[in-house]
């Protein structure tokens, strides 16, 4: 679905330009590193999502609901109406992203014709194969997956995927597995560094993973494209805790419109992102800013979404 | 010499990494204090209207505003040329531009990411053949004023053609990309994400050129 045009003719002056390629992995990812240090919030109506961009977000989720009611609501959570997406398309200047279900190819189509920025391929979603994930080389439009560690990560990127999220647990607004899911792949991208060129066989084995991206992390000390984070952060302090840990941006889920007063966490959020080792900044955004979201213990759910996907 | 790059939001460790390639120093600036002592200022890619109001809670819309009217070298990427613009269509209405380079740009002029591409460029005054651009939902320069020097234009695609009546831009001109007025350097594409360190060098240059 790439395609290369070519431009034709025009007035001999300025030097000016060859083919233009799109669709490339170049572009894909370069979406992604115009993202980082910034915070995509889910919003589920265009109201929603103006306020979001007035906050400071660098891009939205446009979705029906936010994980939060889609775990107490049950049944199975699709792809968003199109008419919803563009009707946040139409209200807002920054990317717009949606979700697809995992494996749900032509609910991805359906996307990439809407022209939505990204697509998140989601186990917010209920996965439509619990085998295959989706081919995104086939795809001119960039997508982001979850991972909760590695190899999961690596699999993702090896089938296409110009952006990693951190799974955390959508919905819950706790963040103790996001955190377990950062300190699990850069914890590993750490000690991979260390592995001799035997040793990364082994590595890519146990991370069933190809070995070439394995031996591209272990001589870059990162992955082939941005991780960010997502599933659980609900205050400034979880995003610049999140950012410390090693994160490059932040989604936000349930997290402000889940909150007592959403404009202002919005804003508090994009504010700590961007200055999260500057506690007095922190600190300054955090102040006096209501209840967060209730939020859940993770050890009490009925159903941990980070498990889906393989 | 050290240049500092604006560090709120967008791809900054590219543009430190670009220039640590050429053996320059730089510095983050996130507040007032950090603007002191730079010989340049970066504004990366990223999102204009984040980091507009970045700007504004930072404390740093007025100090930068202040150092780029006394004349600082200042080079803009994609967003950042957005910010340094004169004039902004289809941006939002409370969203603020320095007006140092006389352009006016429309925000994602060409599209949302499906329309993202990348492509070889001619660029005025650099040797070593075509310099590889990469656009990423970029702005599209509308108008140029008669002092700004057009270092590299873009032929229309079939797709910019259907935007023609939005912009009244005719539909085969061939529109600017990098641009250049006294000592601020805009690009609609993003030098940094390539290996080709040309266009820094050119910033570099510039910086050098101000201070003998």
């Amino acid at each position: 679905m790439a395609d290369v045009s070519t431009p034709a003719g025009g007035a001999p002056d300025a030097p000016r330009g060859g083919a233009r390629r799109t669709g490339t992995f170049t572009v894909k990812r370069g979406l992604a590193d115009m993202l980082r240090g910034g915070v995509i919030m889910d919003v589920v109506t265009a109201e929603q999502a103006t306020l979001a961009e007035d906050a400071g977000a660098v891009a939205v989720m446009a979705l029906e609901r936010v994980p939060a009611d889609i775990r107490a609501d049950g049944g199975v959570a699709r792809m968003s109406d199109p008419s919803l997406i563009e009707g946040i398309q139409h209200a807002v200047t920054i990317p717009v992203m949606a979700k697809a279900r995992i494996g749900h190819f032509a609910e991805a189509q359906v996307l990439e014709a809407l022209e939505v920025d990204y697509i998140d391929e989601s186990e917010v979603l209920t996965p439509a194969d619990e085998a295959h994930h989706i081919d995104k080389w086939a795809f001119a439009v960039p997508f982001v997956c979850g991972a909760t560690n590695l190899g999961e990560a690596l699999r993702r990127i090896s089938e296409g995927a110009a952006l990693v999220r951190s799974k955390g647990e959508a919905g819950t607004g706790n963040i103790v597995e996001a955190v377990r899911h950062l300190r699990a792949i850069l914890g590993d991208i750490r000690a991979l560094t260390q592995a001799d060129e035997a040793e990364r066989y082994r590595w890519a084995k146990e991370l069933a993973a190809p070995v070439d991206l394995v031996r591209e992390v272990a001589e870059a000390g990162r992955l082939p494209v941005p991780m960010f984070c997502a599933g659980g952060i609900a205050t400034p302090a979880d995003a610049a805790l999140v950012m410390q840990l090693g994160a490059e941006a932040v989604f936000v889920g349930s997290g402000i419109f889940k909150s007592q007063d959403p404009g202002r966490t919005a804003r508090a959020i994009v504010e700590a992102t961007a200055h999260f080792a500057d506690a007095q900044i922190v600190a300054k955004v955090s102040r006096g800013l209501g209840a967060a979201m209730p939020g859940l213990e993770v050890g009490a759910l009925h159903e941990r979404l980070a498990d889906r996907g393989w | 010499m050290e240049i500092g790059v604006l560090a709120l939001q967008g791809d900054v460790s590219e543009h430190r990494r670009a220039f640590a390639d050429l053996g320059v120093q730089t510095r983050p600036v996130r507040t007032p204090g950090d603007l002191g002592a730079v010989d340049g200022i970066v504004l990366p890619g990223g999102e204009s209207t984040t980091m507009s109001l970045l700007l504004a809670s930072s404390e740093l819309m007025e100090p930068l505003r202040k150092v780029l009217s006394s004349g600082l070298p200042a080079f803009g990427t994609c967003a950042g040329m957005i910010l340094l613009a004169a004039r902004i269509t289809d941006g939002r209405p409370d969203q603020r531009c320095y007006g140092i380079i006389d352009l006016t740009v429309q925000r994602n002029g060409y599209g949302r990411q499906r329309r993202s591409f990348e492509c070889d460029l001619d660029v005025l005054g650099t040797g070593g053949g075509p310099v590889h651009a990469v656009f990423i939902r970029a702005p599209l320069v509308v108008e140029a004023g008669p002092d700004v020097e057009v270092l590299a234009s873009l032929l229309p695609s079939p797709d910019d053609e259907k935007r023609a009546p939005a912009t009244g831009i005719p539909a085969m001109t061939a529109v600017p990309v990098l641009c250049r007025q006294g000592p601020v350097l805009v690009s609609a594409f993003h030098p940094e994400l390539t290996g080709d360190r040309r266009l820094h060098q050119m910033f570099v240059s510039m910086i050098e050129d101000r201070e003998r």
